[in-house]
């Protein structure tokens, strides 16, 4: 399993060729308290840097993007139901939906661990 | 070194603890300090701390200060006895809003408070219209800190014992850890608390006085948004401009009887012909349905998709824990009940004219009974 980023934040868990899709620590701090969460249903298609879903906090209303070309097999109810996991558990729990990927090489455009680190750092 | 680089007194401050500093009408501004949510909640619940001090403090002072102000301010200031406050306005001759203020008459001048990103338009608006010998000061070298919620009495009356007498909208002078304070029982928040004047060089002290008190927390702008936002407090820039007048912004308790009947300051033949026709328009609060906060710039439509009102503040309210937001809206919609459709980020939301202050306001309008 390997774990890539971009530069509007948000991650993706690869494992074979279905992947999840979340936004970064990074990210949720910078968004404060996350109060709504919209998430994609299953069998959107959804395409490489396009709106998949949406997160609110009090202050602000983002698009997350989808960080690679796929299928969406599920969105994550518990975020839905649950915003606050997006702050309290946002690479693990507050994951926002799981897709099948349609193309493998759009993985080698998005950063690593260190690299995003180091992006972040220039931010 | 331009506006966005200017700091505050309390810069270092904010910082030290945490804070998360943005650019703010020209300042540096703690936006947050643990999160929006849960400093918003403390504040209904014991005591906040704000510091407000990219508000303008000015003194208008001299002979015939009293009628100069009637001038361009539609209160009633022959009523306004010494230690008393009054929330006002600075209209324009359209009657539209220049900026929303409180006037103090302290002694013999009136100190006034206004918003930090119209400050200097409104001193030269002063300056232009006060006749000699009134004279306007803008006090520079004045901090302005707010401690608000329904612990601020306990925590305030601890360092500077006394305030615990004060009335909502009245001040008096103070000491407070050895330096001078003009405190006043007022603020934005819709909860009872206290405004608290000191010069920049204590300003430091101050605040860690009052931060060390158990009840009280620092807050950062965000909080202070959804807080006045739940109080149905309209906020300068975006619910009140030049183009909107008081009667649309259901700001009529600021147009005095006897001003209302006289006249005499800016804008009152448009004025008086709303009070009696009703206006075009006019701001109401709206309940929105579901969990998605519709912003500012959100547009009310009709069932043909024409735009016919607007959205001006909106947000999450941490206290009701759903969405809600203040519109203008047209005349016949700003009944207590009726539906109104918005459009925001592609979609359609409902939203539900109700009655402001969503969240109660908690004012100790005679002092604390204890």
């Amino acid at each position: 399993m390997s774990v890539y980023y971009t530069r509007e934040h948000e991650w993706v868990r690869v494992d074979g060729d279905s992947a999840t899709v979340g936004i970064t620590d990074f990210a949720q701090g910078q968004l404060g308290d996350v109060v709504f969460v919209e998430v994609p249903e299953a069998g959107r298609t959804v395409a490489r840097g396009g709106e998949a879903a949406v997160v609110e906090s009090v202050k602000a209303a983002s698009d997350v993007y989808a960080p690679v070309s796929g299928t969406v097999i599920e969105g994550n109810q518990a975020v839905v139901d649950e915003p606050s996991l997006v702050n309290t558990d946002p690479e693990g729990e507050g994951w926002f939906f799981r897709l099948t990927l349609s193309d493998n090489h759009e993985l080698s455009e998005l950063m690593s661990a260190d690299q995003y680190k180091s992006y972040c750092e220039d931010q | 070194m331009s506006d966005s680089e200017t700091s505050l007194p309390l810069d270092g401050w904010h910082r030290a603890r945490g804070a998360r500093m943005v650019a703010f009408a020209g300042y540096q501004m703690p936006i947050q300090y643990e999160g929006i949510i849960a400093e918003h909640l403390w504040t209904r619940d014991s005591a906040g701390l704000f510091d407000v001090s990219h508000m303008g403090q000015l003194i208008i002072a001299g002979a015939g200060a009293e009628k100069g102000l009637e001038s361009l301010l539609p209160a009633d200031l022959a009523l306004l006895r010494d230690g008393r406050l009054r929330y006002s306005l600075l209209l324009n001759e359209e009657g539209g809003i220049i900026d929303d203020l409180m006037v103090t008459r302290r002694g013999d001048h009136f100190y006034i408070v206004v918003n930090g990103a119209t400050k200097e338009g409104d001193i030269a608006h002063f300056e232009a219209r006060l006749p000699r010998p009134i004279v306007v000061d803008h006090m520079k070298e004045q901090a302005l800190l707010a401690l608000q919620g329904p612990k601020a009495v306990d925590a305030l009356s601890r360092l500077a014992p006394g305030v615990e007498d004060l009335g909502f909208m009245t001040g008096a002078a103070f000491e407070i850890g050895g330096a001078r304070a003009w405190i006043s029982r007022s603020g934005y928040t819709g909860e009872d608390g206290f405004e608290i004047s000191i010069l920049d060089r204590d300003a430091d002290k101050v605040a860690d006085l009052l931060a060390e008190q158990p009840e009280v927390k620092p807050i950062g702008l965000g909080a202070r948004d959804s807080l006045r936002l739940e109080a149905g407090l309209p906020l300068y820039g975006h619910d009140l401009g030049q183009d909107t007048t008081p009667v649309e912004a259901d700001l009529g308790f600021a147009l005095s009887k006897r001003r209302r009947a006289e006249g005499g300051y800016p804008g009152w033949h448009r004025i008086a012909q709303e009070l009696a026709d009703g206006p075009i328009r006019k701001r109401v609060g709206l309940a929105v349905e579901g969990r998605q906060p519709v912003r500012e710039g959100a547009i009310m439509v009709d069932g043909e998709g024409n735009e016919v009102g607007k959205v001006t503040s909106g947000g999450f309210s941490p206290s009701l824990e759903a969405p809600i937001a203040m519109a203008y809206v047209p005349l016949a919609h700003a009944v207590e009940g009726k539906k109104v459709s918005l459009a925001s980020r592609g979609k359609i939301f409902t939203g539900t004219v109700t009655p402001m202050p969503f969240v109660p306001h908690r004012y100790q309008r005679k002092g604390a009974p204890k």
